[in-house]
Order: structure tokens, then sequence, then C-alpha cells
């Protein structure tokens, strides 16, 4: 337990400091706030105790912004740090510590967040259901993960960042050569946000096959709901794998055994192969529920059915097949056989084939289809070509004799951003715009909508089209500065406007929900874009019950083709039947909570205090296996009540889209 | 989400919920499956990186192992049984049955627990070598798997006491079941390929 105490806190950098008053300055802000309005209650009984899957989408999707804007700091000072050459902004351990948490931060506690969220809201109501197949547990899931970007994010204050980068090789990640605690955040605070992911994809696998309404074969299933199930499979086959390889690397770092050490035998590439058996599908994790959403977007807005649906099911059901057998590749230099990086060369290739196949169905759902131009819409016609030049480039990255000259330089940093802002963050903007009303019964403004779309767009370009023509020229990733006589200086400074003009794009964005969230109009229909799933069938925001009697389907589209045969029936009052619905439970926040502590502990090695705290999960674990909770009925009258108030009230007729 | 019984059914697959619960917990193994695969493959990669530390040989005791084993296979056995007696609605031989299980299960531990600590005596611990690091943490998950397990059934009989059987607790035990007997075929490949391949090797 020799912790140092002076080094307890981080200190002596400014910006560190800046942070910690304001860490500080927001908590008690935070708090005094919600004491002055007398919100307490509130939070609780509403929030931080909730089972509802929509409400628990929204806070997920809360926390990736809230992420967004954080791992989005780190990705700034790296450009500024770069903009112009020797520049002394940040040193050299600054700026590891900086890019380490920028990758960890974007992949785990922003995409994941965000398309868990979007998962959470929509997929039940896709599916006709009124809640996951186990609410509690989907609560879990949220504040594990939520806990386990908490965890990580106060390293930067206390503690140390995490500095080995986001893949944290060994040997450079073990105890050797990173002495400090830093890495300690990584293996912890993953594992814990991990173990919630796992959760989560066990949860969803379960809703899609069980859940769905009748006469929602497999075949007549939303794509994004498709996408969604996919993606579950692949957490549940992928993660585990992760929970092994940060508890190996807890074990070497905090135990002193020999997994990945230099020593007493460890294989440092066993991590190396371990991170990507992962990695890679995890890649697949977030880019697959984006292209749902994508394909929800386009054909809603080309107004046409999905273009080769079956196609598109056996694309991403390859895709998770395929994303198994892909890992070698990024490590194609680290010392492989030929024959191996031939191998894995070749199934990297054939994961353009299916991904090829999904983007000329988008394209032909847009052929002859009445284009509207709105922003979720020009997410996603943006989405095609910048997509594809990630996709290209990566099948040059897949050859393995080409990649000697890539691997290790901006070519390859701008290649992946390539691939996962076109493919993961526009698909979400698309999906923010597109499923606002449903969440919060207001449309994001369209107009500034558009400011937010040309400048991201733009300042997404400008920012990592320069990465392909440096790296190709030689200029290596994570390298703190370049000296004047390499020329990078010109290109680099482009970069960094790209960058601010990006970070305007995504201040747009924030500007635009507090806009609308103050003066956007409330009187919308329950489906301002007329669309063709069942979410678009029941109110704006969704009761809690989410929907007073469950329709039937009868093909793909189902809600389109209710529309189109007339066949929505106005309520009727004798259908009607109270609605069995799950209570509130405050474990799963407590769960979070002594996870939050017990890692803490387990960070800082002091493990008697980990191990004492863990027996809170245990009582967690034993109050909840006595709760025999039954949940509630909602009754007819209150059923009646809510239903009356959006129905027939002259609000259904009023398209926003023209 | 509706509390609709089906009686047709066995009793722990009668409400929907159950059914859910159920296929959850076989879609969970399923990640197990992944985690123990992982572990299995590491204690591969690292098994024959002894670091000049005791190897195989030097440490198995087939004997305790075989008892070891003997011990856990009958437990798997004896969880059936209680299954058995579940679905023939009789309590209190399910309870005789689960008690059973439990004490194998225990004996199984104890004997894991002696042979860790012997091994730590001749000075072969987690920290020697990778072929060590590999092997302590592959069957230290399997243990502490076996140690969830039990505690687990002690709280779920002593609801089974509270409430005698309903498709809930009907449910819990079912899926105990399910969990005890994976643990089991992980214990057959941990015999396998742990001991009796280390011994030849």
């Amino acid at each position: 337990m020799g912790i140092n105490w002076s080094e307890f806190f981080v200190t002596g950098d400014p910006l560190i400091l800046a942070s910690q008053i304001a860490i500080v300055l927001t908590s008690v802000g935070a708090v005094a706030a919600l004491t002055y309005f007398k919100k307490w209650k509130w939070l609780w009984k509403d929030w931080l105790t909730t089972v509802d899957h929509k409400k628990i989408g929204i806070l997920y999707i809360l926390v990736g912004i809230l992420m967004f804007f954080r791992g989005g700091v780190d990705g700034l000072m790296m450009r500024a740090q770069t903009s112009v050459p020797e520049n002394t902004f940040l040193d050299a351990q600054h700026y590891n510590e900086v890019f380490t948490t920028h990758g960890v931060v974007m992949i785990l506690f922003v995409a994941m967040p965000l398309l868990i969220g979007v998962m959470n809201f929509v997929v039940p109501l896709q599916i006709g259901a009124r809640d996951v197949a186990f609410p509690q547990l989907n609560a879990l899931s949220f504040w594990l993960t939520f806990s386990g970007a908490m965890l990580f994010n106060i390293s930067f204050v206390i503690g140390g960042s995490p500095d080995a980068g986001w893949t944290s090789y060994f040997p450079l990640a073990g105890k050797e050569f990173s002495p400090g605690i830093g890495n300690n955040f990584y293996a912890v605070a993953l594992q814990i946000a991990g173990a919630g992911t796992l959760m989560s994809g066990i949860n969803f696998v379960v809703t899609i096959l069980k859940m769905r309404i009748k006469g929602m074969t497999m075949l007549k299933m939303p794509m994004f709901t498709w996408t969604s199930f996919i993606t579950s499979i692949i957490i549940v086959a992928s993660f585990p794998i992760f929970t092994v390889a940060l508890a190996l690397m807890t074990f070497d770092r905090i135990f002193g055994t020999h997994f990945f050490t230099i020593s007493g035998g460890g294989m440092d590439m066993l991590w190396a192969n371990l991170f990507w058996l992962w990695g890679h599908p995890e890649v697949y994790i977030v880019v697959l529920p984006a292209f749902g959403i994508l394909s929800e977007v386009i054909s809603t807005f080309a107004r046409k059915t999905l273009y080769g649906y079956k196609s598109m099911v056996i694309s991403i059901t390859l895709i998770a097949v395929l994303s198994m057998l892909v890992w070698v590749h990024h490590f194609f230099t680290m010392g492989n056989s030929s024959a191996a990086n031939s191998f894995f060369s070749i199934t990297t290739m054939m994961i353009a084939i299916p991904t090829g196949v999904k983007v000329f169905n988008w394209l032909f759902t847009m052929r002859k289809g009445r284009i509207k131009f709105t922003t979720a819409m020009l997410w996603a016609l943006a989405f095609v070509p910048n997509f594809v030049i990630g996709g290209v480039t990566g099948v040059m990255l897949a050859m393995a004799a080409a990649d000697y000259q890539y691997h290790n330089t901006l070519f390859l940093v701008a290649h992946f951003h390539y691939v996962l802002i076109p493919g993961v963050v526009f698909p979400l903007f698309a999906a923010f715009y597109y499923w606002w009303p449903k969440m919060f019964g207001y449309i994001l403004n369209e107009k500034i909508g558009k400011w937010h779309f040309w400048l991201f767009t733009i300042g997404f370009n400008l920012t990592f089209m320069p990465m392909f023509f440096l790296g190709l020229d030689g200029a290596v990733r994570r390298a703190y500065t370049y000296s004047e006589e390499t020329g990078f200086g010109p290109l680099m400074l482009t970069s960094a406007i790209g960058a601010i003009i990006l970070a305007a794009g995504f201040a747009v964005l924030v500007y635009n929900i507090y806009w609308s969230a103050r003066y956007a109009d409330r009187n919308i229909s329950n489906d301002p874009w007329d669309a063709r799933t069942l979410e678009w069938a029941t109110a704006s925001p969704v009761q809690h019950y989410n929907f007073a009697v469950l329709p039937e389907v009868k093909s793909l589209d189902a809600f389109w083709h209710m529309k189109k045969n007339n066949e929505i029936k106005t309520l009727n009052e004798d259908e009607i039947e109270e609605i069995h619905m799950p209570s509130n439970t405050w474990i799963p926040f407590y769960m979070g909570n002594v996870f939050l502590v017990a890692g803490f502990f387990l960070v800082f090695e002091w493990t008697i205090a980990a191990a004492i705290a863990s027996i809170g999960i245990f009582a967690g674990l034993i109050f909840r296996s006595f709760d025999y909770d039954e949940g509630f009925h909602v009754h007819k009258d209150e059923i009646i009540k809510t239903e009356s108030s959006w129905r027939n009230v002259g609000k259904g007729v009023k398209n926003h889209v023209s | 989400m509706s509390a609709k019984i089906d009686t047709a059914l066995p009793l722990e697959y009668q409400t929907e919920q159950n059914r859910m619960n159920i296929l959850g917990f076989w879609i969970f193994l399923g990640a197990e499956i992944v985690l123990f695969a992982t572990l299995f493959g590491v204690y591969g990669v690292l098994g024959h990186r002894h670091a000049g530390g005791p190897m195989q040989q030097d440490l198995f005791i087939i004997k305790d192992v075989m008892i070891q084993t003997m011990l856990l296979l009958t437990s798997s056995f004896t969880m059936g049984i209680a299954i058995f007696e579940m679905r023939r609605h009789q309590l209190k031989g399910m309870l005789v049955w689960l008690v059973i299980t439990l004490l194998l299960g225990g004996g199984f531990l104890y004997m894991e627990i002696q042979e860790f600590t012997h091994y730590v005596h001749q000075g072969a611990t987690m920290q020697t070598s990778a072929f060590l690091s590999s092997f302590f943490v592959l069957l230290g998950t399997h243990g502490l798997h076996v140690t969830l397990g039990i505690g687990w059934a002690v709280l779920l009989i002593i609801q089974l006491l509270q409430r005698g059987l309903t498709p809930v607790t009907a449910r819990k035990t079912f899926i105990i079941g399910l969990y005890w007997h994976f643990l089991d075929v992980v214990w057959i490949f941990i015999f396998t390929f742990v001991y009796l391949a280390g011994l030849v090797s």
C-alpha cells in the first residue's frame, strides 16, 4: 500500500489545475441547483432508479455526448500541439496521455454508449415490445458503463492518466515500463464498463429473439433491429476475450504474474492477439448498428422500402463472421509468418465484399426515390462518399506487403477516422435528428442542423484528408512533435484548422439542442417524417408503456403499410387491458457506485480496501436474489387518459417535412 | 411481460419471463465458453514456458486430481437428480440432493485449495513463471465459479425453504443446474488438457 500521497492529485500543469477547479465548481453547482429547484426526488425517481428502456437509452446518450466533449478536447489538444513544428504546448508525456485517453474515450465511452443508447430507445419500440427482456439488468448495464466511464475520467486529475495508447501494447503497458498507476485505470475501468456491455448484449439477443410482436418474423424485422441483433451476438462472442485480456493485464500489473512480461516466460504478443481478437469485432460492434440507422433513415427519406433487404441481412451476418477472422491485420509488421499475413490479408479484403453490397443497396434504395433533404438524410448522404474513402484506404492497408509502408503512420490514422467518423458519428447524428422527436416530442431545428452538418463535414475532411498525404510522406502517428525540415508544417496546420471547424460543428449541435429544447414547436404529430416502422405508431414522446394495444404486423415496413391501407385503428376502449410493467429499483445504481469505489481502490493497488468494498457488491447481489418484486399494473383509466391526450387532437395531421 | 401461466409445461418454463431468463442464461453460458476458451488458449500458449521453474510433472499428483474429478462429476449427477425431483414436485427430495451437491462441490473446493497451498509451499506461485501464471488463473477462475455457485445455491435453498416450489424458484434452481453442469464440462477440459496432457508431455 505504499502510496505516495503527494502524487495522489496530479499537480503542476495549469491545464489540469483548471480542470480540477472546473470539476469542483461544476459538482458544487449541480448539487446546489438540484437542491434549489428541489429536484432530488425527481432525479432519484425518474432517472437514477429507472428501468424504462427509453430513459436508460437517453441516459446512455447523455453520457455519450458528455464524453464526446471530453474526447473532443483531447483531439483538439493534439491538433493544437502538432499545428506547428517544435511546438511546446504539450510535453511528450502529456501528449502520450492525451492520445491514449482520446482513443479509449471515443471508442468505449462515446461510440458504445451512444449506439447502445439508440438501441435501447429504438429496438423495443421497433419490435412492438414494452421493455427489454431484463429491465433491471439493463439498468445495471448502464450504471456499470457509467461508473467505468467516471473511473476512467478521474484518472487525469487523480493518480495520472494511462499513457500507453488505446491499444496498451505490452511490454510498454506493463509495470516495468509504465510503473505509475495510470494503466491500472485502463485495466479496471474498461473491465467494469465491459461487464455492462456484455450484459447489454445478452439482453438484446433475448429481447429480439423472444419479444417481437405478433406477425413479425425474423425477416420482417426493421433493419436497425437486425443490425442490433447481430451486434449483440458479436458482443457476446467477443467481450469475454477482452474481459480475460484486461484481467490478465491487471494480474500482471498488480499481482506480479507473467502473462505479457518479458521476464518469466511471458509473451508480449499474446496481449496484441487477445486485444485485437476483441478489438476488431469491436469495430463492427460500433459500425453495424450505425449501418442499421442509415438503413432506416435512407429508406424513410427516399420514401422507398430498403433495397435488397435479404442481401443486407446476409451481408451483416457475413461481416459478423469475418470480423472474428481478421485481427492479425492490426500487426502485420510484428513478426508473423508470411502465410499468416497472407491469410489475414485475404480475409480482410473479403470484408469489403459484404460492405460493398450494403453501400450499393443504399444507393439503389435512393434510386428513383423522392428524396427529402432533411438534416438526418444529409448525414446519410454524406456517409456514402466519405465512408468509401475510409473503406478503400482500408483495402490498401489490408495488403500486408504494402502495410509495411503505411503501418504506424498518419495514413492509418486518417483511414480509421474516415471509417469511424462517417461510419459511426455521421449515422449517430442522423439518429439524433431522426429519433429526437420520438424521444422528446419536438424536432431539432433543421436550419441550425444544416449549419451543424456543413461545419462538421467540411471540418472533418479538412482535418483528416491531409493526414493521408502526411502519412505517405512518412509522418508517424503518436509523435508529439516534428522538425521544420520534415516539411509537415503546412498540412499539419491545415489539419488543426479543420479540427477547429469540426469542433465548431459540434458546438452548433449543442446549441441546437439548447435552442430546440427552449423554442421548438411542441405541436408535432407522432409521425413527423412519414416514417415506416412501428416506433412511429405511438405517441411522441413515447408513453412509459410504449403501446396501449399491441399492433399486429403483416409485412416489412409495417407502419407504412398500415398507413397506406388505412389500417390504423382508432382506439377502442374495450380492447384496452391492464398493462404489466417492471418496478423501479435502486440496486443497479447502488451496484454502479460500489463498483466505482472497489475499482478505485484496485486502481491504487489497495487490495485489502478493494476486497472490503467488494463485500458491497455481494451485498447487492444477495439483496437482488431475495427481491421478488413482481412489477405493477397500469390501470385502464390511466391508459385511456394518456391515449386520448395524444390521439385525435388534430396533431396527427400536421406534417413537418415538406 | 404478461403473467400468463402455461401449466402444460414444466414448472420452470411456465411463464414467458421464465422462458426468457432461461434463454438469457444459455446465452450467458455462451459468453462463459468464450471466456474459458480464451483462458485455455492462454494456457496453451504459455503452458510450456516454465522459465526455469517447476514443470507440470514436478507438481501434479494424479491421485488427488482424480478424487477432485470424481467429486465434481458426482456432484453434477446429484444436481441432475435434484432437478429430476423438482420436475416431480418433490421439494424435500430436491433439497436433499441439492445439499449433497453442495457438499460434493465443497469437497472439490477444499481439495483444490489444498492443492494450491501445496504448490505454493513448494515454491510454485503464480509469480514464478508464465506456465504457473496461466495455470493458477485458469484453475482459479474455475474455482471461483464453483465458489460463487455454492454461495448462490445456498441463497436459493433459503428461498426454496421460504417459498416452496413456485415457477420463480423452480426457474432459479433450473438455471443454477445449468451453471453447475457447465462448470463440470469446463473441469473435464481442465482435467484433460491441463492435468493429463501435462503429465504425459
